[in-house]
């Protein structure tokens, strides 16, 4: 058989439900290689490995419990047909339950450290689940651990993280992107089958862009937010990082719907979103907005975004150059908006009632001042800063809200051209994966590598990332699909038949080594 | 200058703590004096992915505040963020309502010094979260925060700076807290600070603009507010007149001293930094809603008073007073049903309760019996198993350890003796002791006969029905 830990989601689901493979064949299989690989990428902030098996030996017991009830129950049926009273299998296990996932380490997990890569938060200790970590316990889903992250979302390459660097399984001196760097990490190395991210601008798609997955930031409010730790309330989105796409239709699947502990999350009709997967791609009008491939992007990206396009073409769809001005306006509406909520969002931690206190402080504010200069790290420190200083008096109509007036015309802009087409067709990053290092001194340069993905969370739309080709140093290069809000069936399904087209995947593997 | 040349301006934000039964964004309970940190969740403690809910009583009750206060009600309004460092807030900002606020421009009506109606505006009525409290040195550990407060809904009504004297400040106050007591949105209680007020005070001469103003915050009793008021003012006459000016800033009053002291200035004032509060939507109100609390909203002071006058026949200052406060209201309502005589229970809460509560400083939510111990005592007093005067002791005794009349009288001894041998035979014994008095009543000096009444009081303690008693000794005197 295959490598275990090779397999999609959905290949282990099959092999579940045939009995080839067991929970705990799979969790073992995931242990060994996070055993063997781990050091080298350094995806997790803490494994919970021990508890992953336990709990993989238990649906493994339940699973063959209810199968055994399930003979006897049809036994009983054909025995006695008047018998109402026949024992039902009410602890009906998912057909997810004993797959493993990785969680990025920004969402609440009751018993299990969640330390945002943050020494601010490296001891805490959430005594509640977040909503989409309940959905994946109630489907029986198995965390193997938490992931690394830059400190608190904040940046593009996880080496904000204080607690760990986190190595691209493509090029070991590379990034992995950011901020959800571990879980796009984890998933390409085969450490976890899947994993859950956050993307506030950009931090689900270009991690799995420079690793070579698939991740999709869904429209804003799809997904409950109710224990994701604020970095920028209005823009935050839990999303799936998977192998492929049919995973992440399923991931999206489960942690999709309405949260009565979410005021912001919508209640709109649940949906599989694996059902049109398939749908043949005729009829289907792809926008590509020339903008997002000016100055900047790298040539090698160009190209293989160009091969995507003649793709589409291949498989039906139509395919137009189209004009959507919204990247630079967006870039700087992103980094106001998003400061100023982190500026406010970030004030809890002071040291008071959980998380890092300082030791040394006679008065009230030295207790602040010194727990948050020592808790925070350089970019959490100048996103705070930048976010108080807009808000100011003096200074909140200048910034604030202007840039509230740039979001209004981008979703406009936005509106517009998903008037003319189903899906736009843009870069994920400019550039594939840097080498670790080469921007940490240089933030604004760091900022820009969020120039392609910013304006889809400030028009609260959802786009997925997934890969379409190669550099010349062997890595991947990412492809972001655009919906309109709620469509993402369509970018799923476009997604998709691409997928299917090109088989990356089967043509590509990380090579675990330094380039 | 003389102080006549000066006119006093005050303008208060009065703080009203609703009486939801669950927190504003969370459904942890509001209920107070429970041991510290026991109401509290992961939204109402701040922990990190915690997001708060609008409770909905919230909007309604504000609602209901705005249309007793005659004011618009917003249709579109949302909630912000007022951000701010300290221990008692712990996710170092309230949410509170900045440019949108639920209610707007509406007024309360009182008398200014002279008796005549006056209109003060209400500027707004906004919603918005408590603080937690701070328990300084207890338990000899510095200082501990206790977050049960943290996240009681509260509700801001901002006047407009209208007042002109500490009078016409102290009547707004007391209306403003009847208002919200009638429609049963807050039970204002002071001691618990559910009910306090920020108030702005500025001097100018009249005919000129307004003077700076400084502000004493988080004041939660009537009689301070006066008292700072006051002395508020004549200290920035004073300086005024010295040829100082008035720095615009919060001041500390203390009550005991008896005196505001500068507490920071606008050079280190704070920087809220205000912005919407992007965790909840905006709160969008239909016509509809807004109708059907209207039309829900309970019978209001004015309309009770002309209902005690028209059908208990109460004066209307008795009215007045008896509807100044709800629970006063409802206690004399209950009170005269049982008892079936409004009249009587009026009197009694206006004369002996009233001056009661008065000389202990005591709120009528504290009169520790009930209207049906009222109503009781007013029965065995019609009934004559009680005179008026043992009912004033009565009175006393249930201010001081209240039980059921009948009981009390009991435990006492204090039944009135209304039976006729007896109170023939005390008569028979004042009679044969007072001989000279008798003489003297004989010899038509009328007053005897009160002496005598007074020694057969005496001899029974004051038990003796005095009608019988009276009855009695004109009868046994014709003898």
């Amino acid at each position: 058989m295959d490598n275990i830990t090779n397999l999609t989601v959905h290949e282990l689901v099959e092999k579940l439900k045939s009995n080839e493979l067991t929970s705990e064949e799979i969790t073992k299989a995931y242990i060994d290689r996070i055993n063997d690989k781990e050091k080298d990428v350094g995806a997790f902030v803490t494994l919970t490995t021990d508890d992953a098996e336990k709990k993989a030996a238990e649906i493994d017991k339940k699973r063959n419990a209810n199968a055994q009830m399930h003979k006897e129950d049809t036994k009983a049926n054909v025995e006695s047909q008047a018998n109402s009273e026949n024992p039902v299998c009410n602890d009906e296990l998912s057909e997810f339950a004993g797959i493993p996932i990785g969680i990025k380490d920004n969402l609440c997990t009751k018993g299990v450290k969640t330390t945002c890569s943050s020494k601010m938060l490296e001891n805490f200790v959430s005594p509640y689940d977040a909503t989409v970590v309940e959905k994946l316990n109630k489907e029986g889903i198995i965390s193997l651990g938490k992931l690394n992250m830059d400190e608190f979302a904040m940046g593009s390459s996880t080496e904000n993280s204080a607690i760990k660097i986190t190595h691209n399984p493509w090029d070991l001196n590379r990034v992995p992107g950011g901020s959800s760097g571990g879980s796009a990490a984890a998933v390409a190395g085969d450490l976890v089958p899947w994993a859950l991210g956050s993307d506030t601008g950009g931090s689900i798609r270009e991690p799995a862009a420079f690793c070579g997955v698939v991740g999709l930031k869904p429209t804003y409010g799809l997904v409950s937010r109710y224990g994701l730790v604020a970095f920028a309330s209005s823009l935050d989105q839990v999303g799936p990082i998977t192998k492929d796409v049919k995973d992440c239709a399923m991931l999206l699947n489960i942690i999709a719907g309405h949260d009565e502990k979410d005021s912001t999350s919508y209640n709109v009709e649940k949906k599989d979103y694996t059902k049109n997967l398939e749908k043949g791609l005729t009829g289907i009008k792809i926008g590509v907005p020339k903008e997002f491939f000016g100055e900047g992007i790298n040539i090698e990206v160009k190209e293989q975004l160009e091969k995507a396009i003649e793709t589409y073409k291949k498989l039906g769809a139509t395919v137009e150059e189209t004009t959507l001005n919204v990247a630079k306006a967006s870039l700087a509406a992103y980094y106001i908006i998003a400061c100023a909520e982190a500026s406010s969002n970030l004030g809890r931690f002071d040291g008071i009632r959980y998380g890092y206190r300082a030791k040394d402080y006679t008065t009230l504010k030295e207790l602040y001042v010194n727990s948050r200069t020592e808790g925070f790290g350089n970019e959490v420190k100048r996103r705070i800063i930048l976010g108080t200083y807009v808000l100011s008096s003096g200074y909140y109509d200048a910034y604030y809200k202007k840039a509230q007036k740039v979001r209004t015309y981008v979703k406009n802009e936005f509106n517009k051209a998903f008037s003319k087409y189903d899906v736009l067709l843009t870069p994920v990053s400019p550039s594939t994966a840097f080498k670790i290092g080469e921007k940490c001194n240089n933030p604004l340069e760091m900022y820009l590598a969020d120039i392609c993905t910013v304006s889809i969370n400030i028009a609260s739309v959802p786009a997925i990332s997934l890969p379409c080709g190669v550099d010349s140093n062997g890595m991947p290069v990412g492809m972001q699909l655009i919906g309109n809000r709620f469509e993402e069936e369509k970018i799923l399904n476009v997604a998709y038949k691409f997928e299917q087209e090109i088989k990356f995947r089967e043509n590509h593997k990380p090579s675990f080594k330094n380039k | 200058m003389a102080v006549e040349d000066y006119e006093l301006i005050v303008g208060l934000e009065v703080h009203a703590e609703l009486s939801t039964k669950t927190k504003i964004f969370c459904s942890c309970p509001t209920e107070f004096g429970a041991e510290p940190n026991t109401h509290i969740c992961p939204v109402c403690m701040a922990l990190p992915g915690a997001l708060p809910v609008l409770n909905e009583k919230v909007v309604e009750y504000a609602v209901k505040a705005g249309l007793a206060t005659n004011c618009e009600i917003s249709k579109d309004s949302k909630n912000d963020r007022k951000n701010y460092f300290y221990p008692d807030l712990p996710k170092s900002y309230q949410i509170s309502q900045f440019d949108k606020p639920l209610c707007n421009h509406g007024y309360i009506e009182i008398e200014d010094d002279n008796g005549n109606p006056k209109k003060i505006r209400i500027l707004r009525i906004h919603i918005e979260e408590d603080a937690g409290k701070l328990n300084h040195n207890e338990f000899g550990a510095g200082t501990l925060v206790d977050l049960n407060r943290a996240g009681v809904p509260l509700i801001e009504i901002v006047s407009e700076p209208d007042f002109r004297s500490t009078g016409e400040v102290d009547r707004y106050l007391k209306k403003l807290k009847s208002i919200l007591q009638y429609i049963d949105v807050s039970d204002c209680k002071m001691q618990e600070g559910s009910f306090r007020a920020d108030v702005n005070v500025s001097v100018h001469k009249k005919g000129e603009p307004f003077g700076t103003r400084t502000e004493m915050k988080n004041i939660n009793s009537f009689k301070s507010i006066t008292r700072l008021i006051d002395y508020e003012k004549e200290r920035q006459i004073y300086e005024l007149e010295h040829g100082n000016t008035i720095e615009q800033e919060t001041r500390r009053w203390d009550d005991l001293e008896g005196r505001t002291f500068s507490m920071r200035n606008k050079e280190d004032s704070q920087d809220y930094r205000y912005f919407p509060e992007p965790d909840l939507v905006a709160i969008k109100l239909s016509d509809e809603y807004i109708e059907n609390i209207r039309k829900e909203l309970p019978e209001m002071p004015e309309s009770r008073k002309e209902r005690y006058m028209n059908k208990y026949g109460l004066s209307e200052k008795d009215s007045n007073s008896i509807t100044s406060s709800k629970y006063l209201s409802d206690f004399f309502e209950k009170a005269g049903e049982i008892a079936n005589d409004y009249k009587s229970v009026c009197n009694w809460l206006n004369s002996d309760i009233a001056r009661i509560l008065n000389e202990k400083e005591m709120e009528p939510e504290e009169i520790p019996f009930t209207a049906e111990e009222l109503a009781e005592m007013v029965t065995l007093i019609n009934k004559g198993t009680i005179s008026t005067s043992i009912g004033k002791k009565v009175l006393d005794e249930l201010f001081e350890n209240p039980k059921s009349p009948s009981k009390i009288i009991e435990e006492k001894g204090w039944v009135q003796i209304s039976d006729k041998s007896a109170i023939k035979e005390v008569v028979l014994k004042v009679l044969a002791e007072n001989a000279q008095s008798v003489a003297d009543y004989k010899a038509g000096k009328d007053r005897a006969l009160g002496f005598l009444v007074g020694q057969a009081m005496k001899q029974t303690k004051g038990k003796a029905n005095p009608k019988m008693l009276n009855e009695m000794f004109i009868e046994e005197l014709k003898k």
